[in-house]
């Protein structure tokens, strides 16, 4: 049985570069990643707020050079998804799609996945009318009617983008104002097919033909509820970490983040959570790749006085 | 086996498959397909029972509306020329080989 210094647990910026980290400094890593390098970040078109790029970089490449970058100080890639964990003992057990991995230590880079509204036929319909990446689904609404459901950053940047393709945007966002960055705030209000639909949920999603065909939207102000005809729904809601795989074995907020500050320890001694999958106030590409390096620096001081 | 790249042309070798087929509807600039591209790849090489194909959106638009392609990647399996299965998204290697042998 091989048991590894560090398990590390997705493979997004945090994940990779807590696996450049560990390689680096001479520790027995492994990462698991269920799909391939990148994480949520592997989805954005266009990144300019991270720094060293003076022309921005897309997501997906950056994403590959985080992994290569590692790779050259000898971290591996298991493509696996991991179905169940064991941290109760000295050595930690990772069960995986591919078997069992073995360590001392593990550190969660997991990340996080878009929030779903939670309506019943949501699911069905995903892909055929409702959307999560305005990015890379805006184009087949060219010259259509959609909406942006959220008023975040990410509902922001979507709307926008958006706006560029589509006859009529409508955002439809539960406050009266947008919780989003001042950036978007005026080009968006300048864009002459953005209509924003303040103080509304979305109750129900409309379909025929087996397609979203538009949604029953109910005021937040007084309850009424009116029917809005759209091709497309964008949702973008905000993001669901993804802890379920854990099943209780560190412990997690209300909202199911794991609970572990700037130090990145969970509340089971060798277990640290990193990115987006931890209880932080700014979740950024810079501020995960900070929580890689961290994590390993706490990892190696456990390690040192186990051993 | 290689994987096929298919356009209106020779979509027809898809219809008359005797083997269960995979298509990829894909474009180059988005990430998901990015993600998932690479996996697809290695089901042609590793699975040579499955006809294993790619579709462009962005050069065959016909052949992606003729599927109700609205969201990529997106990944059908056909058998006997009809549509069995198909799934927007990035999946993992296997839930798409799951897909396949349903």
């Amino acid at each position: 049985m091989h048991i590894y210094d560090i398990i590390i647990i997705g493979g997004g910026p945090a994940g990779y570069t807590a696996a450049l980290y560990a390689t680096r400094a001479g520790l027995d890593a492994v990462l698991v990643e269920r799909m391939s390098p990148g994480g949520q970040m592997a989805l954005t078109g266009e990144i300019e707020n991270y720094p060293g790029f003076d022309e921005g970089v897309d997501g997906f490449t950056l994403g590959m050079k985080m992994q290569s970058g590692a790779e050259r100080f000898g971290a591996k890639t298991e493509y696996a998804e991991v179905l169940s964990v064991d941290f109760s003992e000295n050595i930690k057990k990772v069960t995986t799609t591919n078997g069992e991995l073995f360590s001392k230590t593990v550190i969660i880079a997991t990340g996080a996945d878009p929030r779903k509204l939670g309506i019943d036929n949501e699911e069905r319909l995903t892909g055929r009318g409702v959307h999560y990446c305005a990015h890379c689904d805006g184009r087949f609404y060219k010259d259509k009617i959609v909406a942006v459901v959220g008023g975040g950053n990410s509902a922001a940047a979507d709307a926008l983008f958006l706006s560029r393709l589509c006859k009529k945007v409508y955002v439809i966002h539960r406050r009266d104002t947008l919780r989003a960055t001042k950036i978007y705030h005026e080009p968006l209000m300048k864009a002459e097919n953005v209509e924003f639909l303040w103080n509304y949920t979305v109750q129900e999603i409309l379909a025929s033909d087996g397609r979203a065909s538009g949604s029953v939207l109910k005021s937040t102000v007084n309850g009424d509820t009116f029917e809005l005809k759209v091709d497309g729904l964008f949702v973008s809601i905000g993001r669901e970490p993804m802890t379920s795989f854990l099943n209780g074995a560190v412990e997690l907020d209300g909202n199911g983040y794991i609970i572990a500050d700037e130090t990145t320890k969970t509340n089971v001694a060798g277990i640290f959570a990193v990115g987006d999958v931890r209880t932080k106030a700014l979740r950024q590409i810079v501020t995960a790749v900070s929580d890689g390096a961290v994590a390993v620096h706490y990892a190696e001081e456990y390690l040192n006085s186990n051993n | 086996m290689s994987v096929l790249k298919v356009t209106k042309e020779n979509f027809d070798v898809l219809k008359k498959s005797e083997k269960t087929v995979l298509i990829d509807f894909y474009a180059d600039w988005c990430g998901p397909c990015r993600m998932v591209s690479p996996i697809v790849d290695e089901i042609a090489e590793e699975c040579p029972q499955y006809l294993v194909a790619k579709i462009n959106v962005d050069e065959e638009p016909e052949l992606s509306a003729a599927f109700g392609v609205s969201s990529i990647p997106t990944l059908v399996v056909m058998q006997d020329g009809k549509i069995k299965e198909i799934s927007a998204g990035a999946r993992p290697k296997a839930a798409i080989l799951a897909m396949l042998q349903k």
